[in-house]
């Protein structure tokens, strides 16, 4: 680790954050439906979009409706991808020829999408024709984040109102969602991608002759834009199967920092979207503050371990003074790689520039974990903030109760309901990772998708499920997932953690909505201020860890005292 | 605090009869509602068969087996007998209030509605119906609880209020309410009974203490189902090991993943919730202060508002002369002797006040004989006066605008120093009188509202606890607002009727605030059935004690603080001992974990922080720290959580620190300890 390093992280990190507040207060107004500066432009247009759908925006949904709108959505949404996947072969916009996708590959990559997972089972260049690349995988893109960011407006909406039936319109606002945030700051990210060198074309590939005078295919495609929505709405599916780590998609170190900077900035606002809409600022940035301190000991975690390298080479005599460089870009340095890494798992991205399969141990335990958490650090855009306050209310009311009263967060009391859902919620994560990988790790069909034989394939297993379950999307690889086991439990993975864990979620809003907001007084817990954040990191590490140790002890952290003693697999 | 029962923490009877509670509680029909528990049991039962079955096939490692048995069991018995030694502990309260009901004989008016015809005939008390009238004189029992309808009575109502003094009970007003079992001194009353044996105040006194009709409080059901939860995730935990660990080829036995399970899942709150629940209803009965339902006690703990009563609470109930103000030209002392003469005549508690405080600060003399044969004109409520005439000399106090009446004088003609005086007191919430002799106006006496001595103190308790106090008073907002600001309430209500009263609890409740009040008449049962916590006094209406969720056996209005503390001292426990349960989840890892893969990955053996014997003791010394741990919490179970009123975040970080931080650390100190013990005895 070097102090050039750290400074680079910190420049990302404050570039980040200098944006995210002022951008939280303008997605706080886009929310709420207040005017914003973009009204008069969007404003007609919005309009346009409800009359023709038939919906009356002034009405408000309770919290089922709610969910079942945004159900049906994503429900209509998966069929459409799923059909366009089919029938690729015969639409327009196909110059390569691709044929159809298989159905298991079409099933899991639908859901993928659908779920803003972006797991890909399979290589882009080569497999998507480009009617699906951008009719089907780019629009999936915006609106499955845009329902992220609508579902975390509903269970906001829960806190800063009081007794009241509705949460808000699931179509008004996954529709400003789109219309307001995501494609604005698409169009601008997609143009500084452009400027940095990333191609932006409908063009099929070209063959070029090398310097060596051998003939080369390059891929080419709309590439800019989807990368800037890929990044932006934490959805990490890549135009190319090396993602981020292709010189297309991330040409240099600038694209590097704005690819961390837009997978960053939408989640961050969330937060303060959130501290704004429930009346107090505090509340935000107390959330924020425990999603970054996590965030950032999980990169010095990567960064610490990868610049340190493998003994077992310096034993060899090898120089390893550059720390473990294999599966990285030289032109993205150890420090931005790990906050890449860091970045792309503590939210749900999953978009790579390193190949995580190449990471030590240790550095390949910080991401697993970081998806097992439940990909809240701070997590993809919208789902980050509803799983965050998800383990605010579970650490409110263990903590709560320590200080004599029945646990209340932002004026909410937290009652036998609300346990009741949240437990629910929980229990979806550790049920679909471990519970698939403790299957795929028994079944010797599955075990022969493995490149690596002792704990680093158990470790590239529970990275899949992980990652699924999490909706990251991101793969240590070195697992062929492209079988129908593990295309059909993967996507299962998906659905389970993304609408499994959401219904109850929103059952939650729905009862808290319900309630009447309790006045604060001085016997009241405080959920702002460094106690509260030291609570909640404790209370994830706490909780994350008892479900995960065992299973991360077998995996990377028994590769690492193995690695340290000189053994490989 | 009038009555601390007196049964130890441990008594020796109770453990013995909580040991084999404990055995009896093994039903699978009681477990089940102790989920936690009823899973451990489950395994407990699973590692029974294991061993006799190797026991059976001769199978290596019986002796680990059957040690992981027992351990388990014994976790099971160790929370069944905190749970007996609390409930033990109500019983014995409950025995005792038994006792007092002793079997009486009902004396039924036959023709109640005569008040000249005295018959009656006698009845069992357990047969008298809600309706019947029934006659009690000096020496009865009282056969139930019911209202007097005629006569006045004193009583001994010890048997419940643990208060060997007497209380007068009589018709109409606030005092009419009767418990069944108590016992009439004097004289004679008629009470119309209104409710009958089973339903009566006392047995649902005993009820309550015995723990037979406890429900779970709404905090302990949504605890119950974090426990739960917690359970089902460990679950999954633990049996996708399974399959992970055959990954690379070790094959976990059933024993041993069921030793992990056990010491994952939260067994030690789980084990001591219910204690905890009947500790703290326990503790409230302790205090005098019987709740109809744990609900109002959590409720207490919530509490953002209280509503008290000026009158007897907070004041002493009767204005009281504090100063005297003479105008110029006449001494203090002088003055202090004319209003001390003026008062000799004057009964009212203010007259009493007057005499007293000249006697006290200025030693006025003894009346001379001359004086105490003066003519006295006693004080009258028509001309608000009372004076002496004596030797000539015709002194008067009373009403200010009375005595100028009196005298004579003008207000307009009155010196400028009386006048000062005079709205100087009115002004600071007093009361003023004048002081005449002949048409001389000597000066100004000063009554005022005495604020109980240490009630300022209890404010401030309250206000750091994070409890305003609302003081209700019929005066007007000019005295209610000194006397609010002299006893440091955070807000008054002046001039209040029962209705303002239930209006301002609606106001404040739709502001999401909890509101707690105490009343004791009849006009206050609306607002004490409006507010969340409503606690009637003992010695006030039944009509009061009805609307009430919880009766102050001491009348004593400022308990509720103690009430609150009681019930913040009861989530307390249960969040403390829930983190601290957790927190040593983190321990347990750290022993079984590496004890179960050092055979495969020898390296793990790092993990092994602890440095215990072998792979067996550490798994068996883990067992045993989990089952131990329970017995050692109980009496902090069982006595609660100290609640200290220094704000919410001082107190979270207090606990905090010795909850969370004390639970990560004392189990591997812990289990070192007792793998210590487990390899010298050769266990394992």
């Amino acid at each position: 680790m070097t102090l050039d390093g750290w400074l680079e992280i910190a420049l990302v990190l404050g570039a980040v954050l200098i944006a995210a507040r002022p951008l939280g207060l303008y997605m706080a107004r886009v929310l709420q439906g207040e005017r914003t500066l973009l009204a008069p432009v969007l404003r007609p247009l919005e309009r346009r979009l409800y009359s023709a759908a038939g919906i009356d925006a002034g009405k408000e949904q309770g919290w089922l409706a709610y969910t079942l709108a945004m159900l049906a959505f994503s429900a209509a949404g998966f069929l459409v991808l799923y059909v366009l996947m089919r029938l690729q072969a015969s639409l327009p916009l196909n110059p390569q020829g691709f044929a159809g996708v298989p159905p298991d590959l079409a099933f899991n990559t639908a859901l993928s999408f659908v779920t803003n997972t972006n797991w890909q089972s399979y290589a882009g260049e080569t497999t998507m024709a480009h009617i699906v690349q951008m009719a089907g995988l780019t629009v999936q893109n915006f609106v499955s984040a845009a329902t992220g960011i609508a579902l975390a407006a509903a269970v906001t909406r829960a806190f800063a109102r009081s007794g009241s039936a509705t949460i808000g319109n699931f179509w008004v606002d996954m529709t400003r969602a789109t219309l307001y945030v995501l494609l604005p700051l698409s169009i601008v990210v997609a143009l500084a991608y452009v400027m940095s060198g990333v191609p932006q074309t409908l063009l099929a590939s070209t063959g070029v002759t090398t310097l060596e005078g051998a003939k080369q295919t390059l891929s080419l495609g709309p590439v800019a834009s989807q990368e800037a929505i890929k990044q932006l709405g934490t959805n990490g599916g890549g135009f190319f199967n090396a993602n981020a780590a292709h010189p297309f998609e991330n040409p240099n170190a600038w694209s590097n920092m704005l690819s961390i900077w837009s997978m960053l900035v939408v989640s961050a606002a969330m937060t303060f979207a959130f501290g704004r809409m429930v009346g107090d600022a505090r509340q935000g940035h107390a959330l924020l503050a425990a999603m970054g301190i996590l965030l950032v000991a999980a990169v010095a975690l990567v960064y610490g371990a990868e610049a340190a390298g493998n003994p077992i080479l310096a034993k060899l005599g090898i120089d390893a003074s550059a720390g473990n460089l294999e599966g990285k870009e030289i032109r993205f340095g150890q420090a931005l790689t790990a906050l890449y890494i860091a970045a792309t798992t503590g939210l749900s991205c999953g978009a790579v520039n390193a190949m995580h399969d190449s990471l030590t141990p240790l550095g390949g335990l910080a991401p697993m974990f970081l998806m097992q958490l439940g990909e809240i650090l701070p997590g993809g855009v919208g789902s980050g903030l509803y799983g965050m306050i998800v383990m605010a209310i579970l650490a409110v009311f263990v903590a709560g109760l320590m200080v004599g009263r029945t646990p209340e967060y932002l004026g909410k009391k937290i009652e036998a309901r609300e346990m009741k859902l949240a437990i629910l919620a929980l229990l979806i994560l550790p049920f679909a990772i471990l519970g698939f990988a403790a299957a795929s790790a028994v079944m010797p069909s599955a075990l022969e998708s493995l490149a690596n034989a002792g704990p680093h394939g158990l470790s590239e297993i529970l990275y899949a499920y992980s990652s699924a379950a999490g909706n990251n999307g991101s793969a240590f690889a070195g697992l062929n997932a492209n079988t129908p086991w593990y295309n059909t439990t993967l996507g299962l993975a998906m659905l389970l953690g993304r609408f499994a864990y959401v219904v109850p979620v929103m059952a939650i809003a729905g009862s808290l909505a319900a309630k009447r907001k309790i006045a604060p007084s001085a016997g009241t817990f405080p959920t702002h201020g460094g106690l509260f954040v030291g609570l909640l990191v404790g209370v994830i590490l706490i909780l994350g860890g008892l479900q995960y140790f065992p299973s991360l002890a077998l995996g990377p952290v028994v590769e690492h005292f193995l690695m340290q003693s000189g053994k490989t697999f | 605090m009038s009555k601390t029962s007196s049964i130890a923490l441990f008594d020796r009877a109770i453990l013995e009869e909580a040991a084999f509670g404990a055995v009896k509680k093994l039903a699978p029909q009681k477990l089940v509602r102790n989920p936690v528990m009823f899973v451990t049991g489950v395994v407990a039962a699973l590692a029974t068969t294991i061993f006799v079955r190797d026991l059976a096939t001769g199978e290596g490692g019986v002796a680990f087996t059957g040690q992981i048995a027992a351990w388990l069991w014994f976790t099971v018995l160790f929370a069944n007998f905190a749970e007996a030694v609390a409930e033990g502990r109500g019983k014995a309260q409950a025995d005792a209030l038994r006792r007092s009901r002793s079997d009486t004989t009902a004396k039924v008016l036959l023709h109640p509605d005569d008040p000249e015809d005295e018959l009656w005939e006698p009845k069992p008390a357990l047969d008298v119906e809600v309706g019947d009238v029934v006659l009690v004189e000096a020496g009865d029992t009282i056969p139930a609880d019911g209202e007097v309808i005629e006569g006045i009575a004193s009583v001994n109502e010890s048997a419940i209020t643990g208060e060997s003094a007497p209380v007068i009970r009589e018709s109409g007003g606030d005092r009419s309410a009767v418990t069944g079992g108590t016992v009439v001194l004097s004289d004679w009353i008629k009470v119309r009974v209104t409710a009958t044996s089973g339903s009566s105040f006392l047995d649902r006194m005993i009820a309550l203490v015995e723990g037979a009709e406890r429900q779970k409080t709404p905090n302990e059901l949504a605890l119950s189902i974090l426990l739960s939860g917690m359970t089902l995730i460990f679950l999954v935990t633990v049996a996708t090991l399974w399959g992970l660990a055959g990954y690379s080829g070790t094959v976990l036995s059933l024993t041993v993943l069921v030793a992990l399970l056990v010491t994952l899942i939260p067994t030690t709150i789980g084990g001591l919730l219910s204690a905890i629940g009947i500790a703290g209803m326990d503790r409230l009965i302790r205090f005098n202060v019987v709740a109809t339902s744990g609900r109002a006690v959590e409720a207490a703990g919530d509490v953002d508002t209280l509503l008290i009563d000026k009158t007897g609470t907070i004041t002493f109930g009767n204005r009281l002369a504090t100063a005297f103000i003479p105008v110029p030209g006449v001494s203090e002392r002088e003055l202090a002797e004319a209003a001390f003469l003026a008062s000799l005549a004057d009964e009212t508690p203010e007259g009493r006040s007057i005499v007293a405080l000249a006697r006290g600060h200025y030693s006025a003399p003894e009346p001379s004989h001359e004086e105490a044969s003066a003519k006295a004109i006693p004080f009258s409520a028509q001309t608000r006066i009372s004076g002496i005439d004596c030797g000539g000399r015709s002194i008067r106090k009373g009403a200010v605008d009375a005595i100028l009446a009196f005298a004579g004088v003008l207000i307009e003609s009155a010196s400028p120093a009386f006048r000062k005086a005079v709205d100087e007191i009115a002004q600071s919430g007093g009361t003023p009188l004048a002081v005449s002799e002949g048409h001389r106006l000597l000066g100004v006496i000063h009554l005022k509202d005495v604020v109980k001595p240490d009630i300022k103190e209890r404010f401030a308790a309250m206000r750091a606890m994070g409890i305003k106090t609302v003081m209700v008073t019929g005066d007007n907002p000019v005295t209610a607002a000194a006397i609010a600001s002299e006893a440091g309430v955070d807000d008054f209500l002046a001039e209040a009727t029962p209705q303002d009263k239930l209006a301002y609890i609606r106001t404040e409740q739709g502001k999401g605030r909890l509101i707690a009040m105490c009343g004791d008449g009849t006009n206050d049962a609306p607002a004490l059935a409006q507010a969340d916590v409503g606690v009637a006094m003992q010695s006030g209406t039944q009509a009061a004690r009805e609307a009430g969720n919880m009766v102050d056996l001491d009348s004593n209005p400022t308990k509720l603080i103690e009430i609150t503390e009681i019930g913040k001292q009861l989530l307390m426990t249960r969040g403390s001992l829930t983190t601290f349960s957790i927190a040593n989840d983190v321990a347990k890892y750290f022993a079984i974990i590496p004890a179960l893969f050092v055979a495969t990955y020898p390296e793990l053996g790092t993990l092994n922080v602890m440095g215990l014997a072998t792979p067996e003791s550490a798994i068996l010394s883990a067992v045993i720290f989990n089952a131990l741990i329970i017995v050692a919490l109980i009496p902090l179970a069982l006595k609660g959580v100290p609640y200290r009123a220094v704000g919410a975040a001082a107190l979270l970080r207090r606990n905090l620190l010795i909850y969370g931080l004390g639970g990560l650390v004392a189990p591997f100190i812990g289990i070192k300890i007792v793998d210590l013990g487990v390899s010298a005895l050769g266990l394992a």
